[in-house]
């Protein structure tokens, strides 16, 4: 009887739920818990098939287990990944701490910037807003494009103005480091639009009386923003890091079309790596889900992490 | 301030300057990428690859004529519409539903539901990229934009999702009531009174789902594999192999790309920013 009082009272909002519910289920859930499933096999492209079938003269299908069909193969994969023995872990791992550190500080900072400055009565406020937001409404790909266009070795514009002004070229995807450093200045000018207006958004809702009470009481501007404005964007600023953060960790078209891993995959993020390692030549299904699983549980160690911290200071999120 | 004499919101010569600087250093930076790419995709192809500096050189239409005429150019436009247009309609449509329960009632699995969206937007393309794959591959979708379609609903129908519980949240609920009162059961509320006036939040939701489809590569370069059938975000990766790339026609197209989509940004920025910091805010 309880159960049919619970359901009178709640059937209409598990009804509105129930299709993004399926969709999680069918399209997230059931490939996430595939993919776990497949990082213990040694799946690629030419062991999937469980029978192999031939035709005979009369037409008759004749099929037989395949004798190399793919298997269970316990922490294989993930001893063969970790251990460097394909695709270099430890290099994308270290690489991608620095893209995710060094994108999600830059983009907070000049958004956060911005945004300040932005948040002030001045002239020709609309217009730059305008002017500053563009990088965002240019699709990500193209973006992508137009930096590796920039940063072309031979006729790039940035190797132009260098020797134009009588400096060497740089060879930028020549080293990793200077290859990283293409993808992320492409990223750190397409994700600051979105910071700082999230920022501004922020902003915009801490009440004026805040302000002028720490006028009043003699605050320098430096006090206002570090004691008013700073602790009004907390809970903004909270989400939208934790957000870069997950999304730039996962970025995949910047690096992948910029620099493309060059020179020789070592500016690789681990997802483009993974990417990379499972889809050239013989497609590799079950590496390919090991890194996922792999990037999947360090995101989820972050998180954890962050809330934590985030709870230290008294936050309900 | 120095001077306690001075106006609220008010600074000196010198501050102004240096805000306006900034803010105009900072706009160039913004501005100048889109520009060169705009300047390039006018250029006949040598004066592309030329070493030498220059703005303007030559100037010709012959890049977008040749993009437009001799490639397949044209038919990933209409690809990249229709996928993105039907990730778009069935996105917004299952998701808004959704947002709304999570913005109005508070029953069993709600608290649950609102971490999944967040837990799933951790999920790496290589994790579902493979088990999608097959799945796909088993109902025979590969090389399909259908397969696309249902690949990025798993991007979109989450932070949809999000967004519309944002939207709703702030939308009174004496309204609801009154319409109970009146005799309208859940639907009908929801359908005849809440949604008509979320209006704008479906516009930016849509758009953005839009644009994610717009513009995603990694299940279109894995998914797709006949060149009548790409996107654009892997069919422009057609112009630039690694030998004798084509730059004069990669600006070309990313032009024509980028315009119809700037235009309605502009329309939609100005909601889409609130819709986000509302959601994310009143989590």
């Amino acid at each position: 009887m309880r159960l049919r009082r619970f359901w009178d009272r709640y059937w209409y909002a598990w009804a509105m739920v129930a299709p993004v519910v399926a969709v999680l289920a069918v399209l997230i859930f059931y490939p996430l818990g595939r993919g776990i499933w497949l990082s213990f096999t040694n799946l690629t492209e030419a062991n999937q098939l469980e029978e192999i079938c031939t035709r005979s003269i009369t037409g008759e299908e004749d099929c037989q287990p395949n004798p190399n069909a793919y298997e269970f193969v316990g922490v294989d994969n993930y001893i063969h990944v970790l251990r460097g023995d394909v695709g270099e872990f430890w290099q994308w791992f270290g690489v991608t701490l620095i893209w995710t550190f060094a994108c999600v500080v830059c983009h907070y900072l000049i958004g956060l910037g911005l945004a300040t400055m932005l948040n002030r009565r001045l002239r020709g406020r609309g217009l730059y807003r305008v002017l500053l937001i563009l990088p965002w409404a240019v699709p990500a790909f193209v973006s992508a494009f137009a930096w590796r266009f920039m940063f072309n070795e031979r006729f790039g514009l940035f190797n132009v103005v260098l020797s134009g002004i009588g400096l060497d070229p740089v060879a930028w995807f020549a080293d990793w480091r200077t290859s990283l450093l293409t993808a992320i200045l492409t990223n750190v000018w397409l994700g600051v639009p979105f910071m700082m207006v999230a920022l501004l958004g922020g902003m915009q809702t801490i009440p004026a009386e805040l302000y002028e009470a720490a006028e009043i009481d003699g605050a320098t501007p430096w006090q206002r923003f570090v004691n008013v404005t700073l602790p009004g964007l907390r809970s903004v600023s909270t989400t939208v890091i934790l957000l870069g953060t997950i999304w730039t960790f996962n970025l995949f078209s910047v690096i992948y079309l910029v620099n493309a891993g060059a020179p020789a995959g070592q500016s690789e993020i681990l997802v483009t790596g993974a990417f990379r390692a499972a889809f050239q030549g013989i497609r590799n299904y079950s590496l390919a889900s090991t890194y996922g699983v792999l990037i999947l549980s360090i995101l989820l160690v972050y998180s954890v992490f962050y809330r934590r911290a985030l709870r230290k200071h008294g936050e309900v999120w | 301030m120095s001077t306690p004499v001075r106006r609220r919101g008010g600074r000196g010569p010198l501050a102004s300057i240096a805000l306006h600087g900034t803010l105009i250093v900072a706009s160039l930076i913004a501005l100048f990428p889109i520009v060169w790419v705009v300047l390039s995709s006018l250029k006949p192809g040598y004066a592309v690859q030329s070493t030498e500096l220059a703005l303007v050189k030559d100037p010709t239409l012959a890049n977008y004529e040749y993009v437009l005429t001799e490639t397949n150019f044209p038919r990933w436009v209409v690809n990249s519409v229709l996928v993105a247009a039907a990730t778009m309609v069935i996105g917004v449509f299952i998701s808004a539903t959704t947002g709304y329960a999570l913005s109005r009632f508070n029953f069993p699995g709600r608290r649950q539901l609102l971490l999944i969206f967040l837990v799933t937007q951790m999920f790496p393309v290589a994790v579902l990229i493979v088990p999608i794959y097959t799945i796909m591959a088993r109902l025979g979708l590969i090389n399909t934009l259908g397969s696309l379609v249902i690949a990025y609903l798993t991007i979109a129908v989450p932070f949809c999702s999000w967004m519309f519980k944002g939207y709703f949240d702030s939308i009174d609920t004496s309204l609801d009531e009154a319409a109970a009162i009146d005799g309208c059961g859940p639907f009908a509320t929801f359908w005849r009174i809440v949604l008509p006036l979320a209006r704008p939040g479906i516009a930016v939701t849509a758009f953005y789902t839009f644009l994610t489809a717009w513009g995603e590569v990694a299940y279109a370069t894995a998914f797709i594999q006949t060149d009548s059938r790409f996107t654009l975000g892997y069919g422009l990766q057609q112009f630039v192999p690694a030998f004798n790339p084509q730059w004069e026609y990669l600006t070309a197209s990313a032009v024509l790309i980028t315009i119809p989509a700037g235009v309605v940004f502009f329309f939609a920025q100005r909601h889409l920013v609130s819709g986000l910091t509302s959601g994310a805010t009143k989590g």
